[in-house]
């Protein structure tokens, strides 16, 4: 039993703060995450020259990373810096890839941005629900249907585009020129879009991708749960910090304890999220993968929540404003339960355990 | 990260689980499922049988007879003990009063107390609360008057669990009037037969005999009895809150009432369906399991912090908070589980041979309300959370 990062890991995640610290700075980031393309490109490639997209790819397939602990690692320092660059598209990409044994040196090296429509607007959640169908032609495929959702998709060279194929889900690739990309802001800051496919020229990336699509969505989950994590941890500090300084009635708020308990719950539940990604993350390779990363994702959508209305809450009115950080903070946990899985459809997934 | 034992880890799991298989009696295991108050002679034989092993003083060092268990071999045993339906260790003696005789006791004590500890001789009981001091424990007001080579004690305790098998206690005094409530407090030591003590029942929201009030009537105790400095006991009682709290949450206890809980949620059936099917019910379960599941990897975070410093840190707190409320939503639901089946008084329907309901449930409404104390005593949550106030949020 060992608890610490290997020194591998811990020189990652330094790196990373460090950069993101001094470039991501909040009033910097928002201006970044709010204005199209809701990224900042320069940056992007930076990240991926400091090896961070590697650090999601397996030796196997090139990169120096892939597992559950890497992409946690990573993942949390994104997180604590709000970081709106689109590294959840790249490791649901990475993944995909990897399922398929494709070649990720144009992913691990940033020269191209990945996204991944996996979601239908009908039933966004069910990654059961495909509508959108792939045709065979002459030399390859065509694409048609709609995806949403498809995050970091803004700003992406290439999708990966689940569709079906035989009746069988597949994923497909398409360039971002052959499909219609209407790309978005979110409110938390950082971009996604829907893409259109009208009878749009594909390639065959995988066929009977059910496995490799849960896989994939497992990995998301749990980079959402580290992110959640990261972002919780910087929260709290921003609470804690003002607990200790602002006053009212001539004390600090800090001394009241009916703030007291209620923050001692958030670092409780802020413990039990860490736990409970660490235990997605050590199970990511493994069988228990898909349960433990619905058990994670639908514990943090409970506990982001908690922190995000406690952390306004227990500020006051300053936490209500665009220019202090935890208003921003606050807005991407509670927006993360709507990525992948909320806390009820992850909790659904733990319950059909229980169905022999 | 790594979350797995370690060879010598899991070796030692294998032991203690074969340990366990070998020699626990049937009796002992089905009287513990069943959920029923435990007599004393069960206690006893449990007790004796560790005690045998060299497995009873489970936190002691070597030299005092204990096994030498790291925190995480400690956990393992707990685990396997909740996990093979053993009684807990009743605690005042082995893991309370023991542990302060090592640090705080003088040699006579140690060569006196310590081995009668551990051959079950003693059976100590905690004379801490007062019915004027529970969780502002310092403000209690039990005298030790100095007549020469005596205390005279005069005064209440009352939440004495199991006091009632005790032959000796051990006791929070003040010596000194006025000044500071944590100041004047001592660490007394009584035998129970002592002339002036009495031991009274206090019956429990569910009916059982656990607790009692001990009264103090001009008992005469010698000073010799004294454990530590004289008024120096708050250090004690501190020290107590704080040592080896790492298995606080009891994770096997739980591990075990969720197994009997989807048992129990398999077994009885709603709208045509086991009811572990039901989504409302099955939501509950799912939710109070994944709070489980990351409570497990927060206790092991803590051994391995505790492990690395040598001791456990002011967050065990949250195992207590976290693991009392895992702990009593489990019970909730397995009394909803039986529906009208959990109503029937234990001990009220007289002799028959009808069961009303699956096999141990009958006492499952009571130990539901029997756990609500978890959440009280050892200094209720409430309390922990002024804990971690002071100590993790620097407030």
């Amino acid at each position: 039993m060992n608890f610490d990062l290997t020194e591998d890991r811990r020189m990652l995640s330094d790196t990373l703060t460090r950069y993101l610290a001094d470039r991501y700075a909040i009033g910097d980031r928002s201006r970044t995450a709010y204005a199209a393309p809701f990224h900042d490109p320069d940056r992007w490639t930076e990240l991926a020259e400091l090896g961070m997209a590697g650090a999601l790819v397996p030796e196997t397939a090139g990169g120096f990373g892939g597992t559950g602990f890497d992409i946690a690692v990573l993942f949390e320092a994104l997180g604590r810096a709000l970081c709106p660059e689109p590294f959840l598209g790249t490791l649901l990409a990475s993944r995909l890839m990897l399922a398929a044994d494709a070649d990720q040196a144009q992913l691990i090296s940033g020269a191209r941005r990945f996204a991944v429509g996996l979601a239908e607007i009908d039933a966004p959640y069910d990654i059961g629900h495909i509508a959108s169908t792939a045709r065979r032609t002459g030399d390859g495929y065509c694409l048609t249907g709609r995806k949403t959702a498809v995050y970091g998709g803004q700003a992406a060279d290439e999708f990966l585009l689940v569709a079906l194929l035989d009746g069988a889900p597949a994923v497909f690739r398409a360039d971002a020129a052959a499909v219609t990309v209407v790309g978005y802001g979110m409110i938390d800051g950082g971009g996604a879009a829907e893409v259109l496919m009208e009878d749009s020229p594909a390639t065959l990336l995988l066929d009977n991708a059910t496995a490799a699509i849960t896989g994939a969505v497992t990995a998301g989950r749990l980079a959402l749960c580290a992110e959640a994590v990261g972002a919780m941890d910087a929260a709290y500090a921003i609470l804690l910090d003002y607990l200790k300084t602002r006053k009212q009635f001539g004390v600090v708020i800090g001394s009241f304890q009916a703030l007291q308990h209620r923050t001692v719950d958030l670092l409780m539940e802020i413990e039990q999220a860490r736990s409970i990604t660490i235990a997605a993350a050590a199970a990511l390779d493994g069988p228990d993968a898909a349960l433990k990363s619905a058990m994670a994702k639908t514990l943090i959508g409970r506990a982001a929540r908690l922190v995000a209305e406690e952390t306004i809450q227990i500020h006051g009115g300053i936490a209500m404003t665009w220019d202090y950080a935890a208003s921003h903070y606050a807005k991407r946990l509670i927006m993360l339960d709507h990525q992948l899985g909320d806390t009820d459809h992850c909790l659904d997934e733990v319950m059909q355990s229980y169905t022999a | 990260m790594d979350l797995t034992f370690t060879d010598h880890e899991r070796a030692f799991q294998t032991e203690v689980r074969d340990f366990l298989a070998t020699n626990l009696p049937a009796h002992i295991t089905a009287a513990v499922r069943a959920g029923v108050e435990l007599p004393r002679e069960i206690y006893q034989e449990w007790h004796e049988l560790l005690g045998r092993k060299g497995w009873l003083g489970a936190t002691w060092p070597r030299e005092y007879g204990g096994p030498g268990w790291t925190p995480v071999e400690r956990y393992i045993f707990d685990v396997e003990c909740s996990r093979a339906n053993a009684p807990r260790v009743v605690a005042f003696g082995p893991h309370m009063l023991g542990p302060v005789i090592i640090e705080f006791g003088n040699d006579r004590q140690k060569a006196e107390i310590l081995p009668r500890i551990l051959s079950g001789e003693d059976w100590w009981a905690q004379g801490y609360s007062e019915p004027g001091a529970g969780s502002d424990l310092a403000s209690l007001r039990t005298r030790a008057d100095r007549d020469g080579d005596h205390y005279i004690l005069n005064g209440q305790k009352t939440w004495t669990t199991l006091g009632q098998h005790a032959n000796r206690i051990f006791c929070l005094v003040r010596t000194t009037q006025g000044g500071k409530p944590q100041e004047g407090i001592s660490f007394v030591l009584a035998d129970i037969d002592t002339p002036g003590i009495e031991v009274r029942p206090i019956r429990l929201i569910e009916g059982g005999h656990e607790v009692n009030e001990v009264f103090f009537d001009n008992v005469r105790v010698p000073v010799d009895n004294l454990v530590g400095e004289e008024n120096k006991g708050w250090t004690i009682a501190k020290f107590l809150l704080t040592h080896e709290r790492t298995n606080i949450a009891g994770v096997g206890i739980s591990m075990q009432a969720l197994d009997e809980l989807k048992a129990l949620a398999r077994r009885m059936r709603r709208k045509g369906r086991p009811l572990i099917e039901d989504p409302l019910f099955a939501a509950r379960i799912a939710r109070v399991e994944t709070d489980l599941e990351a409570m497990k990897i927060t206790n092991l975070r803590m051994l391995f912090r505790a492990q690395k410093q040598g001791h456990p840190g002011p967050e065990t707190s949250i195992l207590k908070i976290k693991g009392t409320l895992v702990n009593q939503e489990l019970r909730d639901l397995a009394r909803r589980a039986l529906g009208p089946l959990a109503a029937p008084f234990p001990g009220s329907v007289g002799e028959t041979n009808l069961m009303f309901g699956p096999e141990n449930s009958e006492t499952n409404a009571a130990t539901y309300f029997n756990n609500r104390k978890t959440s009280i005593f050892g200094g209720s949550n409430e309390i922990q959370r002024n804990i971690l106030t002071k100590t993790m949020l620097g407030l």
